[in-house]
């Protein structure tokens, strides 16, 4: 059957892809097509009129920080003058965490396939709190988002470019064995990031504060390598793009307003619906109500098989899913209901090392009414507030029907 | 009087788990109706026609659970909704806790090693799908659903035949593999007589029969009744022959029908005839000659008759109940003179209808041998009657008979009403799948119809058989006492009750001829038989189930002891048929 070999060529391609993290630089240098009044985005295209609060003050907080403006008129002016061009990061070999907002002077991580020879791209991460990817712009905010670019992203280039490359393919099979999932946990990778690079971090020869700093940026932030992760998971799924004939899902990501999809054998198309909004557990003092429509880039991780998918590895976090292990487990063993393949670079030793499902078949989640599950952090509805939770969701039912239908519209 | 309802969105229950709530619900105190139904067109059009259908739930879709009652009071009727959904979820708890449940074939057969048996009881439309997903995994397949198309059957039928894997049903109601009964069956001694039987309650009266005359099965292999249709062709029937000739356990085979399309027959007995081992011949209402290894049998309790006699070499002797025709008829009022028969087994009704003719003539029927004696209305009884309640006018939103006998039980109540009615003809169907403990609820209704009808001077005979065992959950010998307690004149079997029954309305008068046998000529060529090596490692121990559908089903092999894994079954596609159509589109 030709839709099933060619979904067994996509998943041959994820599975061979071999991610490396070989350097930082700037956007703007790295990034085919990007340019100073170009913002990227995470999730579907939109429009700045449909656009949700934390969206909206990342792409304030872009046009500062590249100094296309100096306050929130003058940005919001801007946009509205259409002066401002928008477009997903997945139409840039990109992706970005929540609000996923990359602009033209921000450092990215580089990944290269070394299997296929192409390469993907994230933003860095910013640690917690207050920060743009929840739609913060204030000058801490602003402040944090240079003193990455201008002291981090060099030092970390550097370091990277001294270790030959990190191999991300086995990171994350390594930080899966080690209790994260990939998404809502990478305390695990994080640290073996930290480790991977820290001698020759200690060899670029920088100054101890500064030093200093970019080691407790590691040591503070277990989000820390999630960004690297998303652009190892990009890469992958970029490999399985654009094979005739296959139904597997290349891309999930939202924008805040909306969650689209893309398929493999329909490369131009995304198949959206309204983001639902994720349930989950709150930090003090909010609430559901609080919650914004899911959004960012992250998806990418379930896309390719970790995140929730992989959730049977991660214990420790199995409140978000009801509270047992035996949930997690059981959260993990649904996934395989509406996946092609298995991952076995990805054995999760809770399954006795059984593979991660890998490779969404659209046909076999709308046969099966089971959507994917996302493990998620929660953005304030509110531009600025930063997040509020984490939780669960999952994607709208409606995305894999619109492609079903697509794909049998190719057909006829 | 009030009706409240509930829509519950993408909750999926399966029929038997629904209408088992629906009946709780329905006899809590205050409720006059209740219905537990899955959103689909049909069931709206129930609730309608019950006077529950809500706004609500008129906009509910195929995958949301319906919940409705009506009730005296609004209080009434919200405590009878918390209590069905309680219930609900009472029952899913026993299943959820633990382990995961698979939620597709191919997951559960991953899930459970050495899995060799699909046991399937979906709606009939989405059955078709499952089973070839069985087959496509490897497992052979009991399907139990009916309301499967006649070009899906064979096309499954031709897939498992080429893969070597054993194909029974659709509209397979019962079978028995390796020791193990699979949906509706009977708990019987292992031992060496191996049936083949396109008849469900026609398999379990032979094994129940062979059971009680000290003998035992060594496997039943259903084939659901259209395998024999010439345009099936008998292909299961004859995977069956094959595998019973090859299995070392077996030493007899019984071959069991209404009778088949002609060319079916003639390849069936072809093969039969070249098995190498004595092979008994019931095509109910059809006859065939003895012939070298063939033995014709008229009636399912003779087929039993025979096997055992073959296996023992002594003739069986079942308890013999004193029943005198002329006796019973002595005592009846002189408008008395008719037979009314209420059934739950297709097959044990098909016989009753061969069987009476002989004494009465030929008789009406919601299921005639002739057209000519159709009902207008199976509710409605004519002259002679016999009625299989199993059919699908009685079993629309509702649970088979076998399992909620309630409208037999008001309709025998009519029936012995009737000042012409002579003789009452029951079969009681135990076993697993069945009703717990059928002659609980029954003897009461037997005991006050003959009440009812002796206040009106009438003597009312009411003959039952009673098909199943001692090993059986039921007990036969407990039930077949409180039957005989409440008044009931029990027979060994079924073609004895019917009998008795006969002969008693004919000493009223009656008159009848034997219904001419047709008689199906034995061919002188061989019929060449399917490579049975793979079902022959089905039979070599206990099935491992994958149960997709009823949970009963699942329940009641696990009390047997088998390895089951209940698939969490959901119809695909939420039961959407525009994105069903689309994925087979794409599967294509």
């Amino acid at each position: 059957m030709r839709i099933d070999e060619a979904n067994q060529l996509a998943v041959k391609r994820i599975l061979d892809s071999q991610p490396v993290l070989v350097g930082i630089a700037s956007a703007a240098e790295m990034i085919p097509g990007m340019r100073r009044n170009l913002i990227l985005h995470a999730g579907p295209p939109i429009t700045w009129d449909r656009m949700s609060g934390p969206l909206r003050g990342a792409v304030i907080g872009g046009l500062i920080f590249e100094g296309l403006a100096t306050d929130e008129p003058g940005a919001v002016g801007l946009v509205e003058q259409k002066q401002v061009q928008f477009a997903p990061c997945h139409h840039h070999g990109a992706v970005g965490p929540m609000a996923g907002v990359t602009t033209a002077s921000m450092p990215v991580y580089i990944i290269e396939n070394r299997a296929f020879g192409t390469r993907a791209y994230s933003n860095l991460n910013e640690g917690y709190g207050k920060v743009l990817r929840y739609g913060a712009y204030g000058e801490d905010v602003l402040a944090r988002l240079r003193w990455l670019r201008d002291v981090y992203a060099p030092i970390m280039g550097k370091a990277l470019e001294r270790s030959g490359g990190v191999d991300m393919k086995s990171l994350i099979a390594q930080q899966i064995q080690m209790g994260d999932e990939g998404h809502n946990r990478n305390k695990a990778g994080t640290a073996l990031f930290a480790r991977l690079l820290a001698p020759h971090l200690a060899r670029t020869g920088t100054r101890t504060d500064d030093l200093a700093a970019v080691l407790t940026y590691l040591a503070e932030n277990d989000l820390a390598v999630l960004n690297p992760v998303m652009a190892a998971c990009k890469a992958s799924m970029d490999a399985a793009h654009g094979i005739a004939g296959s139904t597997v899902v290349t891309c999930m990501a939202r924008n805040g307003t909306e969650f689209g999809i893309r398929v493999s054998g329909l490369p131009d198309a995304w198949f959206t619906a309204p983001a639902e909004i994720p349930v989950g557990l709150f930090f003090p003092g909010f609430t559901q109500d609080d919650a914004n429509p899911d959004i960012g880039d992250s998806t990418i991780t379930e896309t390719a098989g970790i995140g929730a998918f992989a959730m049977a590895a991660a214990p420790a976090i199995v409140k978000f899913v009801g509270g047992t292990p035996s949930m997690a487990v059981e959260s993990t063993l649904e996934m395989y209901e509406i996946t092609v393949t298995e991952n076995p670079a990805f054995g999760i030793p809770q399954l006795d090392f059984r593979g991660t499902p890998t490779g969404i078949d659209i046909r076999k989640v709308v046969r099966t009414g089971i959507t994917p599950r996302v493990n998620t952090g929660i953005a304030h509805r509110k531009a600025g507030v930063g997040q509020v939770g984490a939780g669960l969701v999952r994607p709208p039912m409606a995305c894999f029907e619109q492609a079903v239908e697509a794909f049998a519209a190719t057909l006829a | 009087m009030v009706v409240h309802s509930v829509v519950r969105s993408s909750a999926y229950f399966d029929s038997v788990t629904l209408m088992l709530v629906q009946r709780e619900v329905r006899q809590l105190p205050g409720v006059e109706e209740a219905g537990a139904v899955m959103g689909t067109d049909a069931n709206k059009e129930l609730l309608r026609d019950a006077g529950l259908l809500t706004s609500e739930a008129q906009a509910a879709r195929p995958d949301d659970l319906i919940l409705a009652v009506r009730a005296g009071s609004g209080e009434v009727a919200s405590t009878a909704l918390r209590a069905a959904e309680t219930l609900l979820v009472q029952r899913r708890e026993i299943a959820a806790t633990g382990t995961y449940r698979p939620k597709t074939v191919a997951s559960a057969v991953r899930m459970l090693p050495g899995a060799n048996l699909a046991l399937i009881s979906v709606p009939g439309r989405f059955a078709a799908g499952v089973a070839s997903d069985a087959l496509a995994a490897g497992l052979h397949v009991m399907l139990f659903s009916d309301n499967v198309p006649l070009e899906a059957e064979i096309e499954l039928k031709q897939t498992a035949t080429a893969r070597g894997l054993l194909m029974m049903g659709p509209d397979c109601g019962t079978a028995i593999i390796g020791g193990t009964g699979l949906g509706f069956a009977n708990r019987v001694r292992r031992g060496t007589i191996g049936i083949v039987g396109a008849a469900g309650t026609g398999i379990q009266e032979v094994a129940s029969l062979v059971h009680r005359a000290g003998a035992g099965i060594s496997h039943a292999i259903g084939t659901g009744g259209r395998d024999v249709s010439r345009a099936v062709g008998g292909l299961t029937a004859l995977v069956g022959l094959a595998v019973l000739a090859a299995d070392p356990g077996t030493e007899v085979v019984v071959l069991i029908s209404k009778p088949p399309a002609p060319e079916v027959a003639g390849r069936l007995l072809g093969a039969a005839r070249h098995l190498r081992k004595p092979v008994v011949i019931n095509f109910v209402g059809a006859s065939v000659a003895n012939d070298g290894p063939l033995h014709g049998a008229h009636t399912l309790e003779e087929a039993a008759s025979q096997a055992v006699t073959l296996v023992t070499g002594v003739p069986p002797h079942w308890h013999e109940w004193e029943a005198l025709p002329a006796q019973e008829a002595g005592r009846l009022a002189p408008m008395q003179k008719l037979v009314r028969g209420l059934y739950s087994g297709g097959t044990l009704c098909y016989e009753a209808l061969i069987l009476l003719q002989r004494y009465v003539g030929p008789v009406y029927s919601n299921t005639p041998l002739d057209p000519d004696y159709a009902l207008e209305s199976a509710t409605r009884s004519r002259a002679h009657t016999v009625i299989d309640m199993g059919s699908d006018e009685f079993t629309v939103g509702r649970l088979h008979p076998m399992l909620d006998p309630e409208l037999r039980h008001r309709r025998l109540l009519r029936e012995a009403d009737d000042p012409e009615v002579a003789v009452i003809l029951l079969d009681v169907v135990l076993g697993h799948g069945a009703h717990p403990d059928p002659a609980r609820d029954l003897a009461p209704v037997i005991r006050q119809a003959r009440e009812r009808a002796r206040r009106d001077g009438r003597w009312l005979p009411v003959v039952v058989s009673v098909c199943g065992t001692d090993d059986d959950p039921q007990g036969y010998e407990a039930q077949v006492a409180a039957l005989l307690d409440a008044g009931a004149t029990v027979q060994a079997s079924n073609a004895r009750a019917v009998r008795l029954a006969g002969l008693i309305a004919q000493a009223a008068g009656s008159k009848g001829s034997p219904r001419p046998p047709a008689e199906i000529p034995v061919p002188s060529q061989p019929q060449a038989l399917p490579d049975p090596t793979h079902v022959l490692q089905l039979l070599s121990g206990p099935p491992r189930v994958i149960n997709v559908g009823l949970e009963l089903f699942a329940e009641s092999l696990m009390t047997q002891g088998a390895e089951t894994l209940m698939v969490d079954w959901h119809p695909p596609a939420g039961g959407k048929q525009k994105f069903i159509d689309l994925l087979d589109k794409l599967d294509a």
